[in-house]
C-alpha cells in the first residue's frame, strides 16, 4: 500500500495568481478535501482555475476548458462535475473533493481506486489520471455499473489521449469486485 | 479561463430572478451551453444571474394528468426519476444519453430549451410529447407550447427578461414513446434526433432535432403515418442542415432511418 502526504491547505499560493481583470473582486470560501479556504477572485473565475492558480491544488487538470474531455472532474456533495465549466463562486457551501483528498486523511492511504490505478498500470504520461479517477469515485457512487460495458459507457467522459482505457476498465472492475464476464 | 468581467448575481428566488433579469444579464444555470459560449466570446452578458439554487425549479411531480418537471432538473435527475420513467418514458431515455454523466449532472431542462440549439435532444422530445414551457416575467407567468417556442437557430419565444419555471407533459394513458439518435461520437449531440409518441388510438407524433436549424414537428409525415400511408415525405419544406458532421443529403437519410427506428420500438 502506498501512501501519500496531504498538501496542506494554502490560502497564499507559490505564484502570484493573474491578477483580476475589472471591478467586482468577491470574497467568499469554499470548502475543499473538508478544509476551508478563503478566495478573493473574480466571479469570472472557473471552479478549475480557482483550484489550479489560486489554491495551488494543481492535482485537477485543464485539458480541453470546455467540458469536453473530463481531465478537470472533481467531485461536488458526492457527484462528478467538470469543474472548467463552472464558477468557483457558484460553490460556496458545497463540498468540493479534489483528487488531493482521496486518499484518507488519518493514515495517508490510497483511495482503493487510486491504488488500482498503480496496481493495473492504468496510465501512461497520467494527465487524465486526476479526472479518471475522480469520475470513477464519482460513478462508483452512482451505484449503476454492473459490467464492463456499463464501466466503458459512464467513464465516456473521460478521454485519455494516452489510450489506457483497457486498464483503467481494469483499474476500476478490480476496486468494484465486478465479473469481467458479466454482460 | 473567460477574459473578460461580468458581475455575478445569485437568485433565491423565481421573483428574485425576474427581479434580477429586469437590470439585464442572463440567466445561468447549470453553465454548461451558456460558460463555453462565454470563452467562445459567442457571448458577452453583463451580468450572470445564477438560478442553479432556486429550489421552486427543482422537483418533478405529477399534478393532475400533467407531468411536472422544474426548469432546473438536470438531465442526471430526470433519467433517474421514477415519475419520468414511468410517465413518460422517453425523456428518461433521452436524457440519459445527453452528453455524459458530468454534463448530466450540471446541465438542465430549462437551460437546454432556452439556449435551442438545432442539435440538442430536449427539443425533439418536448415537441412529440406536446408539452407546455411555463415562464415567469415582470408581468406574470405565460404557458407557451413546444409547438410555439422554437423560433429559428437558437432563437426561441422567451424573451430576455423571463425565467423558463417548468416544463408541463401531459401523461397519455397507454401511449407508447421513444427518442432514437444519431449521435455525434464525441459530444452526443444530435446529428439527427427522432422523437415518437404514438397515443392508444395509434395516431402518432413525430418531432425531429438535428435535421433543421430549428427543432420542428414533422407534421407531413405525421399525416401520412396517420393516414394509413408510408412516410415518404420526411422533412419536406424544411431547410436541412449541412455541415462536416453530415452533409444534406446523408441527413435526409438518416432522418428516414432513425424515424423508422422509432416507429419500430413504438409498434
Ligand atoms: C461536453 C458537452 C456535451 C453535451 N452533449 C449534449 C448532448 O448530447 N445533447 C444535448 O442536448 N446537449 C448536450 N450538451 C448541452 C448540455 O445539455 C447543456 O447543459 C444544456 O444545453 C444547457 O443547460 P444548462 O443548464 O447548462 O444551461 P446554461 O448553460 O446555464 O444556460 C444556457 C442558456 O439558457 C439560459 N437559461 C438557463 N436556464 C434558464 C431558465 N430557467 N430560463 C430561461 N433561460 C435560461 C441561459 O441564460 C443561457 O442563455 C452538452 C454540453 C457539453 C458541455
Ligand atoms: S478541462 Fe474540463 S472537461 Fe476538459
Ligand atoms: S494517461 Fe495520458 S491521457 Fe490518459
Amino acid at each position: 500500500m502506498q501512501t501519500a502526504t496531504l498538501p496542506t491547505p494554502v490560502t497564499q499560493p507559490r505564484s502570484a495568481p493573474p491578477e483580476p481583470v475589472g471591478t467586482g473582486v468577491r470574497s467568499f470560501s469554499l470548502t475543499i478535501n473538508g478544509a476551508e479556504y478563503e478566495l478573493n477572485v473574480a466571479p469570472w473565475t472557473t471552479l478549475l482555475d480557482a483550484l489550479r492558480e489560486y489554491l495551488d491544488l494543481t492535482g485537477t487538470k485543464k485539458g480541453c476548458d470546455h467540458g469536453q474531455c473530463g481531465a478537470c472532474t472533481v467531485l461536488v456533495d458526492g457527484k462528478r462535475i467538470n469543474s472548467c465549466l463552472t464558477l468557483a463562486v457558484m460553490h460556496e457551501d458545497h463540498q468540493i473533493t479534489t483528487i488531493e483528498g482521496l486518499a484518507d486523511a488519518q493514515t495517508g492511504d490510497l483511495h482503493p481506486v487510486q491504488q488500482a490505478f498503480i496496481d493495473h498500470d492504468a496510465f501512461q504520461c497520467g494527465y487524465c489520471t486526476p479526472g479518471q479517477i475522480c469520475s470513477a469515485v464519482g460513478m462508483i457512487n452512482e451505484g449503476r455499473v454492473k459490467t464492463d460495458a456499463d464501466i466503458r459507457e459512464l467513464m465516456s467522459g473521460n478521454i485519455c489521449r494516452c489510450g489506457a482505457y483497457p486498464h483503467i476498465v481494469d483499474a476500476i472492475r478490480d476496486v468494484m469486485q465486478l465479473n469481467p464476464t458479466a454482460q | 479561463m473567460i477574459t473578460y468581467p461580468f458581475q455575478y448575481k445569485r437568485a433565491g428566488s423565481i421573483s428574485e430572478a425576474v427581479a434580477l433579469l429586469a437590470e439585464g444579464g442572463k440567466a445561468l444555470s447549470g453553465g454548461h451551453s451558456l460558460i463555453p459560449s462565454m470563452k467562445l466570446r459567442l457571448n458577452a452578458p453583463d451580468a450572470l444571474v445564477d438560478v442553479g439554487r432556486i429550489a421552486e425549479l427543482k422537483g418533478i411531480r405529477l399534478d393532475g394528468n400533467e407531468l411536472v418537471i422544474g426548469a432546473g432538473s438536470t438531465h442526471g435527475d430526470i433519467a433517474s426519476s421514477g415519475l419520468v420513467q414511468q410517465h413518460v418514458p422517453m425523456f428518461a431515455e433521452g436524457a440519459g444519453h445527453i452528453g455524459d454523466p458530468a454534463v448530466r449532472n450540471r446541465g438542465t431542462i430549462g437551460g437546454s430549451l432556452a439556449h435551442a440549439d438545432p442539435s440538442a435532444d430536449w427539443p425533439a422530445m418536448v415537441l412529440a410529447a406536446d408539452a407546455t414551457i411555463v415562464v415567469e416575467g415582470p408581468s406574470g407567468s405565460r404557458s407557451i407550447k413546444a409547438t410555439d417556442f422554437f423560433t429559428s437557430m437558437f432563437e426561441t419565444a422567451l424573451a430576455a427578461d423571463e425565467l423558463i419555471t417548468e416544463v408541463r407533459v401531459p401523461v397519455e394513458n397507454g401511449a407508447r414513446m421513444t427518442y432514437q439518435k444519431f449521435s455525434q461520437p464525441a459530444s452526443r449531440y444530435a446529428i439527427v434526433g427522432c422523437a415518437v409518441v404514438k397515443s392508444a388510438d395509434g395516431k402518432v407524433r413525430v418531432a425531429f432535432s438535428g435535421v433543421s436549424d430549428t427543432p420542428f414537428r414533422d407534421t407531413a409525415v405525421e399525416e401520412q403515418l396517420n393516414s394509413g400511408q408510408s412516410a415518404t415525405s420526411v422533412a419536406s419544406g424544411v431547410s436541412v442542415m449541412s455541415d462536416h458532421y453530415a452533409s444534406e443529403e446523408y441527413r435526409r437519410h438518416l432522418a428516414n432511418v432513425f424515424l423508422k427506428r422509432a416507429l419500430n420500438a413504438v409498434a
